[in-house]
């Protein structure tokens, strides 16, 4: 057998038992989870046989479906307009020469990432009474303006590292074969950069269906999103209806984090 | 060699170009000017950072010169943007584009000048046959070799037909077999096209083989243009004799200049003639270049006398390498035969002789 040309951890004792008991922590609780939103019980403590019944109740509750349109709405919106900012934002701070208060740039982009979330929350709570007060309105507007702003830098991360790792020569070699700098972006630079534009995508998407606190702070009433709704029920009685829409959620987001997936992978 | 017409393509006139400032300033191009002619196969050679990208970059467009001008075909270009000049470069690097067919790549210029559709494939296919690529046509550009990605990169940037086409250190990431082919498929390419080639690279020998003309640079300055020839046998510097070939350096005493000619008189007594560099007057004592192919050893006396040093064995030639009597090494090449050894022995004390046409005398 040959020498063994690099260092494999995978090679060291006990690797896979710290693995195992990993994966274990971190899926136990969902597989759980999941299982006790088949439990034929008002309880979700006691398992009493299985049943359908409380994913037939989740559908049924008006209050859960509008929760989950809301927080559709909210997401799509904020996700698209996160992204095409995002997009320029990675455009204008990676092709350009360096200058000075460029790092600072980039500190602005994601210092949503870095402010304590409840700062934000309630800085747009109190700021955005105020505008309620002046305009009088109250729509799904604040949410999507609050959504959009937290999910920029999750969006514009995968896009400028795309970016900054795309051979610069190629957008040249287009602008010698008589593209202009539109056509550049549109035939050369935009195609090479969409599995990264899919990736901002995905990421302020999934990043907004799950946001509480700002959400929770910014809503006005009957503003429920489904994560708020959930954690609202919580303070009454938890039935395992809680559970039946956590297993309709989680089987959602990875759906749509496979579809991504599937998608950049053609596209590369 | 034929006949090149006197029109010239790309003239640069003055043309500087410093990057940065202070400290940090580097003048990558220092009021260089040449011109270079229509359909002709123009070389630019120089070592490691004497500027040959940078020239070809401004006249692509990719940046533009400090100073100067760069006309084509009496037109200045300098401030035109790299999609408005008729001009196009392959890639060192290639560049092509990942996304794309080798077909797509080859359209991309026709595409984005909004020609017809069937303009365009004609075209496309008039490219891959000449350079034999009709087979992988709808390949990927990441699914083929090295050698033929250079092909599709030589044939994007001449299907829109350009003026003038840039090719900067073109073979330099090939292996030395593919080099050779390209290097004759390359003339080919030009001959057939009647494109005028400006060829960028730091290998002396290609510029030799391929050239029509060579502009040897230096440090941000051209030193001398001319066809390969002149370059070997007339080198006006010793940069230049020294950069391109094998050669060695003597101190002469120059007189009776007259008509590109003198008497040069070595530091052994002996007097030889010589031919001048361009438009210069030699006074007193100057550097004299004598190639290794033009001496040879004798064994009786010679222009010069010295001792054998060394004797290296090249298969093709053997070289001499002698210490003269005034302690400066002389390198004598002699062409090998299969029956005989080249005749000397290290340490044997011998002669050498200079042919009649063989120093030119250099400017510094
Ligand atoms: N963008 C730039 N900024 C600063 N200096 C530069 C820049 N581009 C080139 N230079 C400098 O200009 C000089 C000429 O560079 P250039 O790339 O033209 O050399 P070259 O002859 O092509 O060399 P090589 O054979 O290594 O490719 C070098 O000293 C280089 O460091
Ligand atoms: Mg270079």
């Amino acid at each position: 057998m040959a020498k063994r040309a690099t260092f494999d951890i995978r090679q060291q004792t006990g690797f896979t038992t710290v693995a195992m008991i990993c994966f274990f922590l971190l899926y136990l609780p969902i597989v759980t989870l999941v299982a006790y939103a088949f439990n034929d019980n008002d309880s979700v403590a006691i398992w009493k046989g299985f049943s359908l019944r409380w994913f037939y109740s989740a559908w049924n509750n008006t209050q859960v479906i509008d929760a989950s349109i809301r927080s559709f709405q909210i997401a799509i919106a904020a996700a698209l307009i996160a992204t095409v900012a995002a997009t320029m934002a990675a455009l204008a701070t990676t092709r350009t020469k360096p200058y000075k208060g460029l790092t600072f740039k980039y500190a602005f982009i994601n210092q949503p990432l870095m402010v304590p979330e409840i700062v934000t929350a309630v800085a747009l709570l109190v700021f955005f009474s105020r505008i309620k007060i002046w305009t009088g309105y109250s729509g799904l507007g604040y949410l999507i303006a609050a959504h959009t702003a937290f999910c920029i830098p999750f969006a514009y991360l995968p896009i400028r590292a795309r970016l900054e790792n795309m051979d610069l020569s190629l957008e040249t070699a287009a602008a010698d074969l008589y593209a202009t700098g539109w056509k550049t972006f549109r035939y050369v630079t935009l195609p090479l950069l969409w599995p990264g534009i899919l990736a901002g995508l995905m990421l302020a998407f999934v990043v907004s269906l799950d946001d509480v606190v700002i959400t929770e702070f910014v809503k006005s009433g009957g503003q429920d999103t489904l994560p708020t709704y959930m954690l609202g029920q919580l303070r009454r009685i938890v039935t395992p209806e809680i559970n039946a829409i956590s297993t309709v959620f989680l089987l959602l987001s990875v759906a749509i984090v496979t579809i991504f997936f599937i998608i950049s992978r053609k596209r590369t | 060699m034929p006949d090149k017409p006197d029109r010239n393509a790309i003239e640069v006139i003055g043309v500087s170009k410093i990057f940065g400032t202070g400290e940090a300033r580097v003048a990558a191009l220092d009021n260089v000017s040449v011109p270079i002619r229509e359909n002709e196969f123009f070389t630019l050679l120089g070592p490691s950072g004497c500027g040959k990208t940078t020239l070809l970059r401004l006249i692509a467009g990719f940046d533009f010169p400090t100073d100067g001008q760069i006309l084509l075909y009496g037109n200045d270009i300098a401030p035109l943007p790299p999609f408005k000049r008729p001009v196009n470069t392959v890639f060192q690097n290639y560049a092509l584009f990942p996304h794309m067919t080798v077909a797509e790549n080859i359209g991309f210029g026709l595409q984005m000048l909004g020609k017809p559709k069937a303009e365009i494939e004609a075209r496309v296919s008039q490219m891959l046959k000449l350079v034999k690529m009709e087979a992988l046509a709808k390949r990927r550009t990441s699914q083929i070799s090295g050698g033929q990605q250079q092909r599709v990169a030589l044939a994007r940037a001449l299907a829109p037909q350009p003026k003038v086409l840039l090719l900067d250190e073109p073979l330099s990431a090939l292996d030395y077999k593919l080099r050779k082919e390209m290097q004759i498929e390359l003339k080919r390419l030009q001959n057939e096209t009647g494109i005028t080639f400006i060829f960028v690279t730091h290998d002396q020998e290609e510029a030799l083989t391929m050239s029509d003309r060579i502009a040897v640079m230096s440090a941000g300055k051209i030193l001398q243009v001319g066809t390969p020839w002149d370059i070997y046998d007339k080198p006006a510097e010793r940069f230049v004799a020294d950069f391109i070939g094998e050669t060695n350096f003597l101190t002469a005493k120059i007189d009776n200049v007259a008509n590109g000619k003198a008497k040069a008189t070595l530091k052994s007594g002996k007097t030889i003639p010589a031919t001048v560099a361009e438009g210069f007057t030699p006074k007193g004592e100057a550097t004299i270049v004598v190639r290794p192919e033009h001496a040879k050893a004798v064994k009786g006396p010679g222009e010069l006398s010295g001792t054998v040093e060394n004797i290296v064995y090249f298969g093709t030639d053997t070289h001499i390498l002698v210490r003269l009597d005034d302690g400066d090494l002389f390198t004598v090449r002699q062409q090998n035969s299969r029956s005989a050894s080249c005749g000397f022995e290290e340490g044997e004390r011998i002669g050498v002789s200079i042919s009649d046409d063989a120093a030119q005398v250099l400017k510094d």
